[in-house]
């Protein structure tokens, strides 16, 4: 029996579907595996089927852009040509004589195991935030910025009245404005870049004039919701005991230290902040992809340099939508055409290639401004947890580094425990190379999540269904 | 006050009753563990292994464990993720959700 080529997409956010729907229109026989209930990933997250949000829209901005996505979607799965998976937790893709082996862990249980066998894969597996650590940001009631914006845009749910939202990066802007239209107050918004900045890299920025627009809108939502916006400002400490109940913020000098005697509290059962974000690069690591600093390394056809395997979207590097958006439908071409036996031709896929070219360096231009105060670390006092699934604190990491001679990332993990827990070091990595002075390192984790111990003893069985094959 | 149900206009199905150690709490169909307890004035559900701390969510998308809960019996579930069901025993976990 001749089958059509078969791909693998991992991940249903913008570059996964639009790689999904670019392979399909060729031709090609695609599996879209993801861990949600529905598509669209985090920036495209929907409310729960079960809450009959009759206008979803109110939490999303480029809406037609999914309504297209989401439509092209449901016409492929209805021809036969997708399958989409929802539920499925993929931890780890095996490549072994040219083929791929997808290992998912089924439903939020995350106990069953599933297996999806391809020719080639895309990954799509997109971000997750960064946030660097303050003396208080334990406390229940201060959650990521991005946390705040899935619980809001999946369960329609926010965590109190009151609100402060600070950090630095462009996630920011939706999560403040998104939280105040959802009717909370939003006390402040308290971002650490200068904005004088913004206008030093004028060239980049006005090659964009819809990037600069959507800013625009947003300052103006900002205004009608009268958000204090403070810049140049910095979290120094959330108080509180059995949860968050105000916040001290902080002016920054030029150096990026705070300003003594800036200080002043906003009262807030809400602290949504981040630092920027990192791309999910597990499943490349583990296939052994080559990474160009903290993303997957790709070229002009979005291919690693792992045979049959592509990456588009936030794991080749942080971008947004838009970009993701053109990696994956360039991902979705050039793979087509290899599965097809094609060479792929780039004059295919111009248009995206130009835009993913012209927002690539308009981010690059970015990534410089939304940098974290320069001198963070000095807040982050010795009885301030930094790991926060092993409990390890500032003051623990400096001792292992300053008395035990500790170097890089991993010798302080042995030393401390900073990064052994549940979360593997995601959430405290950057801020742990940060105290330690030394270099983000990949996290080389075997697995993208915590596998339990009877499925990995049974992975790679055959099955009686394998066997027949 | 304007709420994000009023915002996206969700009309969901009857409330359900689920408990947290013991109180009962309603719930709507769709809403996960964490939305359900937020909706009720919980942000936190769980105590920590070394300093018994109160944690709640963090990131909210799976990926920092620090929401886990225990629900029917079963430790260590990420309220961020699952959903509730009507009955649902939900229990605040205290340390590694082994112990008690």
């Amino acid at each position: 029996m001749t089958e059509r080529p078969h791909l693998a997409v991992i991940g249903a956010g913008p570059a996964g579907l639009a790689a999904t729907v670019a392979a399909a229109a060729r031709g090609v026989r695609v599996t879209l595996i993801d861990s949600a209930a529905e598509a669209g990933g985090q920036f495209y997250r929907q409310p729960a089927a079960a809450l009959r949000a009759r206008r979803p829209q109110a939490l999303h901005h480029q809406w037609r852009t999914w309504e297209r996505l989401r439509d092209a979607l449901a016409g492929q799965v209805e021809s036969g040509r997708v399958m989409h998976l929802t539920d499925h937790h993929a931890w780890l893709v095996e490549r072994q004589s040219g083929r791929f082996t997808v290992h998912a862990l089924l439903g939020p249980e995350q106990e069953e195991p599933a297996v999806v066998h391809a020719d080639a894969t895309v990954l799509a597996t997109g971000g997750y935030e960064k946030v660097l650590p303050f003396p208080g940001w334990t406390l229940p009631g201060v959650v990521t910025a991005g946390g705040a914006q899935a619980m809001l845009k999946g369960a329609l749910a926010v965590s109190g009245p009151t609100a402060v939202v600070a950090g630095t990066g462009p996630l920011l802007l939706p999560v403040a404005t998104g939280l105040a239209a959802a009717g909370v107050k939003v006390a402040a918004l308290v971002e650490s870049a200068d904005p004088r900045d913004f206008v030093r890299r004028t060239r980049a920025l006005a090659a964009q004039p819809g990037k600069v627009g959507e800013g625009a809108r947003y300052a103006a939502r900002l205004l009608r919701h009268r958000v204090r916006t403070l810049v140049r400002h910095t979290v120094v400490e959330a108080h509180g005991t059995g949860r968050i109940e105000a916040v001290t913020v902080a002016a920054l000098d030029g150096a990026g230290r705070v300003r003594p005697g800036t200080e002043r509290r906003i009262p807030c059962d809400t602290l949504a902040v981040g630092h920027g974000m990192l791309p999910h690069t597990d499943l490349a690591e583990t296939l052994g992809c080559r990474l160009d600093g903290p993303g997957v390394d790709v070229d002009g056809d979005q291919r690693t340099d792992v045979p049959g395997v592509w990456a588009a979207g936030e794991t080749t590097g942080i971008g947004g939508a838009a970009l993701a958006l053109a990696e994956g439908h360039i991902a979705g071409c050039s793979a087509a055409a290899r599965l097809n036996g094609a060479a792929p031709d780039p004059h295919a896929w111009a248009a995206a290639a130009k835009s993913r070219n012209g927002l690539r360096e308009f981010f690059a231009a970015l990534d410089p401004v939304y940098a974290p105060p320069a001198h963070w670390a000095e807040q982050v006092t010795d009885d301030t947890v930094v790991c926060r699934c092993e409990e390890v604190t500032g003051g623990a990491i400096r001792e292992a580094v300053a008395d035990l001679g500790a170097g890089d990332l991993r010798t302080v993990k042995l030393l401390t425990r900073a990064g052994m827990g549940w979360c593997q070091g995601r959430v405290c990595g950057p801020a742990v190379a940060g105290l330690a002075g030394c270099g983000e390192t990949p996290g080389r984790r075997p697995f993208a999540r915590p596998v339990p111990l009877g499925v990995l003893a049974r992975a790679g069985e055959p099955k009686p269904s394998d066997a027949a094959q | 006050m304007r709420t994000p149900v009023d915002l996206a206009a969700a009309r969901p199905g009857p409330a359900f009753t689920v408990t947290l150690d013991g109180r009962e709490i309603e719930a709507f169909p769709g809403q996960t563990v964490a939305a359900a307890l937020w909706a009720a004035g919980v942000t936190s559900w769980r105590t920590t292994r070394v300093e018994g701390r109160p944690r709640g969510i963090f990131c909210g998308i799976g990926v920092c464990f620090d929401c886990l809960v225990t629900v029917n019996d079963r430790p260590n579930q990420r309220a961020c993720l699952v959903p509730a069901r009507p009955g649902d025993a939900i229990r605040t976990q205290d340390g590694t959700g082994h112990d008690d």
